[in-house]
């Protein structure tokens, strides 16, 4: 049994390669059918998301080398020439294999350290997987126990604790003031690559009501139907702020578009209400006056940009209790290998033993005429019980050693002394 | 015995305050749980503690300022046990456990002194002291709330985002947090002092002259909540104005429980 990974990801292979590279959900199926009917897995996997691609494999017996097939394979599915493929490609095999899976899980092979996303993409990969029964009992366990590292790390590190982008920042700051935002209003100036990052982040937290403003009513309007918002004429101001808890403006002005006299009227008229402004227009959109309106709280490109920075060193202070979360969970994986293998490997010794031992009986009785059929098959059954005799002792000692690594040296040492590579499992 | 549950319920205290600061810097969801459990023993070590000092001198423990500030303890617990599960949020637990412990440690460590025996007694009369004391603590939360709220506004506002103000109670949560606590607290001082009248009235209205200065220093402590749950409605008053009013009325329900029982009341002394 042993696990192969090859894959690439944005530390190894440009943008251009990984797109080359990434699998639909339904494009993983078909690899990982293809993967195992032309004999190259037996057990197999795809995991594939805009940072990464990576196939997970119980490689088959006879198949030795199946990474290099691998290789292969994955330049022919997606008709890559393979000098472009190979010198980003990476492979590990068990326990690294384990291990780069388990900190993929835990957010710490991801390009945003500690990003929450790529938990749920591990889950949605492996169940689709399992599904379609292209996991069997050790991809299984392998995937089982990286989703719960991955919850572990969440949940006893501060690694995805704090946000680490300006717009989810902003919305985190939102959530000190008002607490969820599914009843909350909230208004987007501008239809730029900002502003849309920004909704898509509103849309996650289910804000209660969207309403967009933009200069070309047109590009408020796509944003509106795609987001299910609301657009306002560019310039009701009075009408428009009166109704919003949360304000982003990501504009591009000269001066700004709301000043603390518009603010002001604003407050007065929705009862001062807390007001939460982000400004992420370069220059800024909103008076830096308005900071000091009661209930106004408004938080600048430069401020997000600061408090994103003072997270991203704070997520790095957790990478070690997290990396040590991973290396527990290795052990336990590897310890579950060990005995697996151990069990596989006395099973073929056996069988090895029985086999020798017939076909021993056959031709050293076979002159000797005077033993019945029943003499024979009792003789048979002696020597299969001095067998089983010979190998409790060693089994039970193997079974119960304690420590890990002498365990596999064992495994190892009766696979190579007792069994021919034909036989090994 | 007192001794067992005294040293029982510090344990209990201690340990909770501990997880309750540790599950402030962590967010551990587990860490929490233990530390409301550890709460709950330690109210129900408290409770012990309260009755075996209660049979031990044969009344209820509120006629000496040891009972009246271990009560007052034990019901600020209560209080923020209720507050905290109504509200699902216990980060402020952190914040409210060294307040209990301080008057717990204060009832217990200061020496004891004799006794102000009320010619008032019976159920009644219980009830008037005990839910007096309830709307005493239900204020003081709602004055740690109210500081909570101030404090965490004023990072929110200078930008100065620690470790803590992520884990905090969002403001909107705390502002309902405290208004709820102000709410129990004005039932039950109304329910409390009307109790009190029925009492005095009862049984020895002729010890009594039914005019007490600390009658009107309660109804003037009752106004000023009823005003801040008023204006704490408001536009020009909701926020960190409503909640500097919330912890100003609470220093005046202090000066109402020391110097006004202590110096000036006749008939109230320790609560």
């Amino acid at each position: 049994m042993e696990i192969v990974l090859v894959g690439l990801n944005f530390r190894t292979a440009p943008v251009e390669v990984r797109e080359k590279v990434s699998f639909s959900a339904e494009q993983a199926q078909r690899a990982a059918e293809e993967l195992r009917a032309q004999g190259i897995l037996e057990e197999t996997l795809v995991l594939s998301t805009c940072n990464r691609s990576e196939v997970y494999g119980v490689r088959a017996s006879a198949n030795r080398e199946s990474a290099g097939a691998l290789s292969t394979f994955l330049s022919s599915f997606h008709s890559v020439r393979a000098d472009l493929l190979n010198p980003s490609l990476y492979h590990h095999y068990d326990h690294d294999a384990v291990r780069h899976l388990f900190r993929v899980s835990a957010g710490l092979e991801s390009m945003l350290l500690g990003e929450a996303e790529i938990l749920g993409q591990v889950r949605e990969a492996y169940l689709r997987a399992q599904e379609t029964h292209l996991t069997g009992p050790v991809l299984n366990r392998l995937f089982q126990a990286a989703l719960e590292v991955g919850k572990r790390v969440r949940a006893e590190t501060e690694l995805g604790a704090r946000p680490m982008g300006v717009a989810s920042a902003g919305m985190k700051l939102a959530e000190r003031i008002f607490g969820k935002l599914n009843d909350r209003t909230a208004l987007v100036l501008g239809a730029g690559t900002i502003s849309e990052h920004v909704i898509s982040q509103l849309r996650d937290r289910k804000i209660g009501r969207l309403y967009l403003m933009n200069r070309s009513q047109e590009k408020a309007e796509e944003f509106a139907r795609q987001y299910n918002g609301k657009v306002m004429e560019w310039g009701a101001w009075d009408a428009a702020l009166k109704l919003p808890d949360i304000i982003v403006a990501a504009v591009g002005v000269q001066e700004p578009l709301l000043t603390k006299a518009l603010i002001e009227r604003s407050m007065s008229a929705r009862g001062n209400r807390a007001l939460f402004l982000m400004d992420l227009g370069m220059p800024r959109n909103v008076d830096p006056a308005v900071a000091s309106l009661y209930n106004a709280y408004l938080y600048t490109m430069d401020n997000l940009t600061e408090i994103v920075q003072q997270n991203r060193t704070a997520r790095q202070s957790e990478v070690p209790k997290a990396e040590s979360l991973v290396e527990e969970h290795l052990a336990k994986f590897i310890s579950w290998q060990a005995s697996v293998e151990l069990i596989g490997v006395l099973d073929t010794l056996r069988d090895s033993l029985k086999q020798r031992r017939a076909s021993f009986l056959h031709e050293r009785l076979s002159g000797m005429n005077h033993f019945s059929s029943e003499d024979r098959e009792h003789i048979g059954a002696l020597m299969d019980e001095l067998i089983e005799k010979l190998l409790i002792a060693p089994a039970e000692r193997l079974r119960s050693e304690k420590e890990l690594r002498k365990k596999i040296r064992n495994v190892e040492i009766i696979r190579e002394l007792y069994l021919s590579d034909r036989e090994k499992p | 015995m007192n001794h067992t549950f005294v040293i029982l319920t510090v344990l209990a205290y201690l340990l909770s305050m501990g997880l309750y600061v540790q599950f402030l810097y962590t967010g551990k969801e587990m860490t929490g749980r233990l530390a409301t459990l550890l709460m709950f023993l330690g109210l129900g070590a408290h409770y012990l503690a309260l009755l075996v000092s209660a049979k031990a001198t044969h009344t209820v423990p509120y006629h000496d300022l040891q009972g009246a500030m271990s009560l007052f303890g034990w019901l600020l617990a209560v209080t923020y046990l209720c507050v905290e599960i109504y509200h699902r949020q216990r980060t402020v637990g952190a914040f409210v456990m060294p307040v209990i412990l301080l008057f717990f440690f204060a009832a217990n460590l200061m020496p004891s002194r004799p006794q102000t025996v009320s010619p008032v007694h019976g159920v009644v009369f219980a009830l008037h002291v005990t839910l007096s004391i309830l709307a005493y603590a239900a204020f003081a939360l709602s004055c740690v709330l109210s500081l909570i709220y101030l404090g965490e506004e004023r990072l929110l506002r200078m930008r100065k985002l620690g470790e803590v103000v992520w884990r905090l109670p969002p403001l909107e949560l705390l502002e309902r947090m405290s208004h709820t606590s102000v709410l129990v607290g004005l039932v039950t001082i109304v329910v409390g002092t009307s109790l009190g009248f029925l009492a005095v009235d009862r049984n020895v209205a002729e010890h009594y002259s039914y005019f007490d200065p600390k009658y009107v220093f309660t109804l003037f402590v009752l106004l000023l909540y009823v005003v801040y749950f008023r204006l704490a409605r408001t536009a020009a008053w909701r926020g960190a104005r409503a909640s500097k009013l919330c912890v100003f009325n609470f220093l005046l329900v202090v000066v109402n429980f020391a110097v006004v029982n202590l110096f000036i009341s006749q008939h109230h002394r320790y609560f």
